[in-house]
């Protein structure tokens, strides 16, 4: 094995060990969208009713894949937060002056915030059965699965080219939020893009994150199911589009100079 | 083989338009502990960076161990082991996990890697630590495994960025002691960046730094010898009057250079008493030594090392 596989194959695993030994992290991430899911879905339970012939059963069940990508964002963050401090001091530092190639950094950080943000995913699937409507195939599964790894390392990465820029860890938090939250708040993830105003419309369909979002929904509840965009197949490959985009920025970002200190 | 590890031509470089390092050029021979020596703001971590191939010069070139640091960086990085100001571990992983982590930077693993953890981690007493997270090791033994760190892969040039920062006397003594027998055991060209004279007064050869220029360079011992057996120092109300009057009226040559005025006397000792008795009240001191890498610094660049610190550290703050 290079050096190549094997740095990546190491920061992954890194990544996997302080998750393990830091368990304020797991619960860290999962309890904000977990509050969020029980505040919005539980306080609007009967304000909102969804309709159609598909409509989930209720707004908790409509929230739920919102909520999930909504973690994968958390986890992302967290985990790629690292990168701010040890770009300067550190280990981050020590790769650059190693003769391994700077892309294993970024695929390195990238799929150890992806195996975590799945990891997060697959316990808030845990959720499903307390939920109606459901409507779960294997294939469904393995779409739902398959977003869930997508929007992982989109977001992980995104986070590497953030943090790689960023003077200080406040900094990134900022931008991070300034620029997510919108975007997931956009996303259909809180309301149905039917309903919304014209205006709204047209930005949560220029918005990535929204076929993320479609994608997981119809994983779940099934081809069609209230809330969706676009069909499976399309959610599907503009949400590989947008990784695949991502991952190309961060390989470009760390190739040139580290910006200065 | 006395080839050398590092060559510097010409070397110019600038953060924005600030230049940060001027037509530097400077020859450093393989196996050779190298001494970076100046005030903060000097140029010493800009010139390891750009030795490191983390920067690139605007102007000149940089050679490492015969490889460019631009055209060849690949191959610099290869035969390089740098440790920098703050150890570069993972507070939360062992001290094993993280030799293994870097050593996956370098391609190295399974057994060999395992085989020189073990002898390197022997060699520095660290063994009974291997499985403790580094965060638990006090900030000598973490200096001791992030030397272990730039050791793994058998450079051939280590560069240490003020590696003794926030350790005390005592521990800082300890890595020095380490360094030297690092030098002789392994053919090793250490280059070291240090703000202390101290540090830099026990390289074989150091360069003085001062706003980015080369000041001096030479081995510590023939550099101060090059001013004297001895430095007569007076302190002074008026140096430049001082400095006049000792010249006109001792036939020996005489310098202000900031408070103070050095004396260059063949007899430094016979003549103070002479020179006390014809300025009694205007000197404030008299010092007679053996001239150290401070005074090269003061003849050179006409202020303090430290005093050049201090100046650094206000603009800052």
């Amino acid at each position: 094995m290079n050096a190549t596989l094997l740095t990546i194959r190491m920061l992954w695993w890194r990544e996997l060990v302080k998750f393990v030994r830091d368990r304020a992290r797991l619960f860290g991430a999962l309890a904000q969208p977990l509050g969020f899911w029980l505040l919005l879905g539980l306080g609007f339970h009967g304000s909102i009713r969804l309709a159609g012939p598909s409509a989930p059963g209720s707004y908790l069940a409509y929230l739920l894949p919102g909520i999930v990508v909504l973690t994968i964002l958390f986890t992302a963050i967290f985990s790629t937060m690292a990168i701010v401090e040890e770009r300067r001091s550190g280990l981050l530092q020590a790769a650059l002056v190693a003769p391994v190639p700077r892309t294993a950094l970024v695929l390195g950080y990238g799929l150890g915030g992806t195996t975590l943000a799945l990891l997060e995913a697959v316990l808030l699937l845990g959720l499903l059965p307390f939920v109606n409507g459901v409507h779960l195939t294997p294939s469904g599964l393995v779409l739902a699965l398959g977003v869930s790894v997508l929007t992982g390392l989109a977001f992980a990465v995104l986070g590497f080219v953030v943090a790689w820029h960023a003077a200080s860890t406040r900094g990134y938090h900022a931008v991070m939020n300034v620029a997510l939250l919108p975007l997931w708040a956009l996303s259909g993830a809180v309301f149905p893009i039917e309903g919304a105003a014209p205006v709204l419309q047209a930005l949560m369909r220029f918005n990535p994150v929204t076929y993320m979002v479609s994608a997981l929904r119809q994983g779940l509840f099934g081809p069609g199911a209230a809330g969706a965009v676009g069909t499976p197949a399309a959610c599907l490959f503009i949400t590989l589009l947008f990784t695949v985009a991502l991952v190309l920025l961060a390989v470009r970002t760390v190739r040139r100079p580290l910006p200065r200190a | 083989m006395s080839e050398a590890a590092v060559e510097i031509e010409a070397l110019t470089f600038r953060y924005g338009s600030r230049p940060a390092l001027q037509s530097l050029s400077l020859c450093i021979p393989s196996g050779c502990c190298f001494g970076l020596l100046g005030p903060n703001g000097s140029g010493k971590t800009t010139l390891m960076r750009l030795l490191a191939t983390l920067l690139q010069p605007a102007e000149g070139r940089l050679r490492v161990c015969g490889h460019d640091t631009v055209t060849a960086a690949e191959a610099v990085r290869r035969c390089l082991g740098v440790v920098f100001q703050q150890p570069a571990l993972d507070g939360d992983l062992t001290v094993e996990e993280n030799l293994r982590l870097h050593g996956a930077f370098y391609g190295l693993r399974g057994e060999p890697l395992r085989r020189r953890i073990d002898e390197l981690l022997t060699r520095f007493g660290l063994q009974e630590r291997r499985r403790e997270p580094v965060r638990r090791l006090s900030g000598g033994q973490q200096r001791r495994v992030d030397l272990i760190r730039g050791l793994l892969h058998r450079p051939r040039v280590l560069l240490l960025d003020e590696p003794t920062t926030g350790l005390d006397p005592l521990a800082r003594h300890a890595f020095w002691q380490t360094l030297r027998q690092l030098r002789q055991t392994d053919r090793l060209t250490l280059i070291v960046a240090t703000h202390l004279l101290e540090e830099a007064e026990l390289c074989d050869e150091v360069a003085l730094l001062d706003e980015g220029r080369l000041v001096a360079a030479g081995a510590p011992d023939a550099l101060a010898h090059a001013l004297g057996d001895e430095v007569l120092w007076l302190e002074a109300t008026e140096p430049e009057a001082v400095a006049a009057f000792v010249q006109t009226h001792f036939g020996v040559e005489a310098r202000a250079i900031g408070a103070a005025v050095r004396v260059a006397a063949p007899d430094a000792h016979a003549l103070l008493p002479r020179l006390y008795g014809a300025l009694g009240d205007r000197l404030r001191s008299a010092t007679v030594r053996r001239p150290t890498l401070e005074d090269v610094f003061l003849v050179h660049t006409g202020h303090h090392l430290h005093a050049a610190l201090e100046s650094t550290m206000a603009t800052v703050s």
